[in-house]
């Protein structure tokens, strides 16, 4: 016989369900003072530094149906790659959000900064992206994956998760694609043509 | 917070399965291809830290906070609580947890919610609170109430109470539903048996926690949390192969 390993495992995941904005995100769900201050309204202060941008996008079934009711959390550096909470991280970037779809066009926006660079603690660098959370009805559990930004060629070239990616073609599912100034497309495929890489991690 | 070292990669077994015909939903919403292996970076260690400025008196008493005090919710009022710890049983301290649910009938406050149980005026759905410092949280709110779904012919929800916990790292994340001891639906739920491994199933199922209900006031359930750990080695951040 061996030592009993003490270790404890993961909670399951549960689906997040119809109803996920009345708990998260109760304003968007039509329910306003549901609590006393609700959290991650904007990844950004009017104080923060970098490149203004705004990205549009939906998420989309097996099918190509555009789901109305995702739930999406953002999470990102500042303009410099820094993380809240890390030594010198711009106070104006709480690097946080939720969106969801709109109801009739099931389009979410996020309006943030460009992140910078995030160095790794090995010397390497990853490219500018915004890591992505996302929950809904039928999905048991959350799905992770990332927007990086099609006009960061030389960044991308070297990112350490886009280089892991055997198949080239899906590189591209994890590109916001620039259609205007500081304006930028992200469509997340959950299934089937062109599915989004998840990431495992 | 300081570096603390690489998430422990997520165990898939622990959760369920993407895709599970009997939860229908999920079959368009399932990704086919495999999910990309990496090792946790900056970005899913670091996370949103949230204080308890953000938080008002009410937030964690689901009874009173739809109407600020002025009437109570209708139903068997209840006390949850409980610890979130790591893989490693360290407490998870300052972790926001949210929570949200139906009321007594097992309706939601919820436009795209149409069961003919009556909404409760003076109940809203959704609390939340942070734990202490010892990874302990507790909140008060009534029994959600059972309710039917559109998926196989006759399927209902046991009554269940949705959780959102943050831990310290975005790769933490986890949303998940506590389901209390002893209802009979759990037996037939779908959403429920999507966690196939019977211990994983177990760990959903809130006791009924006697010593701590309050006699002529409130009944008790306890529900734990694990969110995954993270490695501490002397050898982590170096090169690779260093
Ligand atoms: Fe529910």
């Amino acid at each position: 016989m061996v030592q009993p390993l003490t270790r404890l495992r993961e909670t399951p995941s549960q689906t997040a369900g119809p109803y996920v904005h009345i708990g998260l995100m109760p304003t968007y769900a039509g329910n306003p003072g549901s609590v006393e201050k609700e959290v991650g309204t904007s990844p950004i202060t009017e104080a923060a530094k970098g490149e203004r941008i705004e990205i549009t996008g939906t998420v989309s079934d097996g099918t190509g149906w555009v789901l109305r009711d995702a739930m999406i959390e953002s999470w990102q550096a500042d303009a410099e790659g820094l993380y809240a909470g890390q030594e010198g991280a711009d106070p104006g970037v709480p690097g946080f959000c939720r969106f969801g779809a709109h109801a009739e066009t099931g389009l979410w926006t996020l309006s943030t900064i460009k992140p910078g660079t995030v160095k790794l603690p090995d010397g390497r660098v990853q490219a500018p992206h915004i890591a992505l959370w996302i929950v809904a009805r039928g999905i048991n559990i959350g799905l992770m994956t990332r927007i990086y930004f099609e006009d960061e060629e030389e960044a991308n070239a070297a990112d350490p998760v886009l280089m892991r990616i055997e198949q080239r073609p899906r590189v591209e599912t994890l590109l916001a694609k620039k259609t205007g100034d500081g304006a930028y497309r992200f469509d997340i495929r959950l299934q089937g043509e062109g599915e989004t890489v998840f990431l495992d991690l | 917070m300081t570096d603390a070292g690489r998430l422990i990669p997520r165990d898939r077994t622990a959760h369920p399965d993407p895709y599970d015909p009997g939860y229908k939903t999920s079959v368009l919403r399932s990704p086919n291809q495999a999910l990309l292996s990496m090792e946790s970076t900056p970005t899913e260690e670091w996370g949103p830290t949230f204080g308890h400025d953000q938080l008002g008196p009410l937030d964690n008493n689901l009874i009173l906070n739809w109407t600020k005090g002025e009437a109570p919710a209708v139903g068997e009022r209840i006390l949850v609580h409980g610890h979130v710890l790591d893989e490693l049983g360290k407490p998870v301290p300052h972790t926001l947890v949210e929570v949200w649910q139906a009321n007594a009938g097992g309706r939601y406050r919820h436009h795209k919610d149409t069961y003919f149980a009556p909404l409760d005026p003076n109940f809203g759905g959704c609390g939340r609170t942070i734990t202490d410092e010892n990874g302990y949280y507790q909140f008060m709110t009534i029994k959600p109430g059972a309710y039917p779904w559109p998926n196989r012919g006759n399927d209902w929800r046991p009554a269940h109470i949705h959780y959102s916990i943050f831990g310290h790292s975005f790769g933490q994340r986890l949303i998940s539903q506590m389901y209390f001891e002893g209802d009979p639906l759990m037996r037939y739920c779908p959403i429920f048996h999507t966690v196939k491994d019977r211990g994983q199933l177990d760990s959903l199922v809130a006791p009924l926690d006697m010593t701590m209900s309050r006699p002529l006031d409130y009944l008790t359930y306890k529900f734990d949390i694990v969110l995954r750990g993270r490695r501490q080695t002397m050898f982590e951040n170096k090169p690779e192969g260093l």
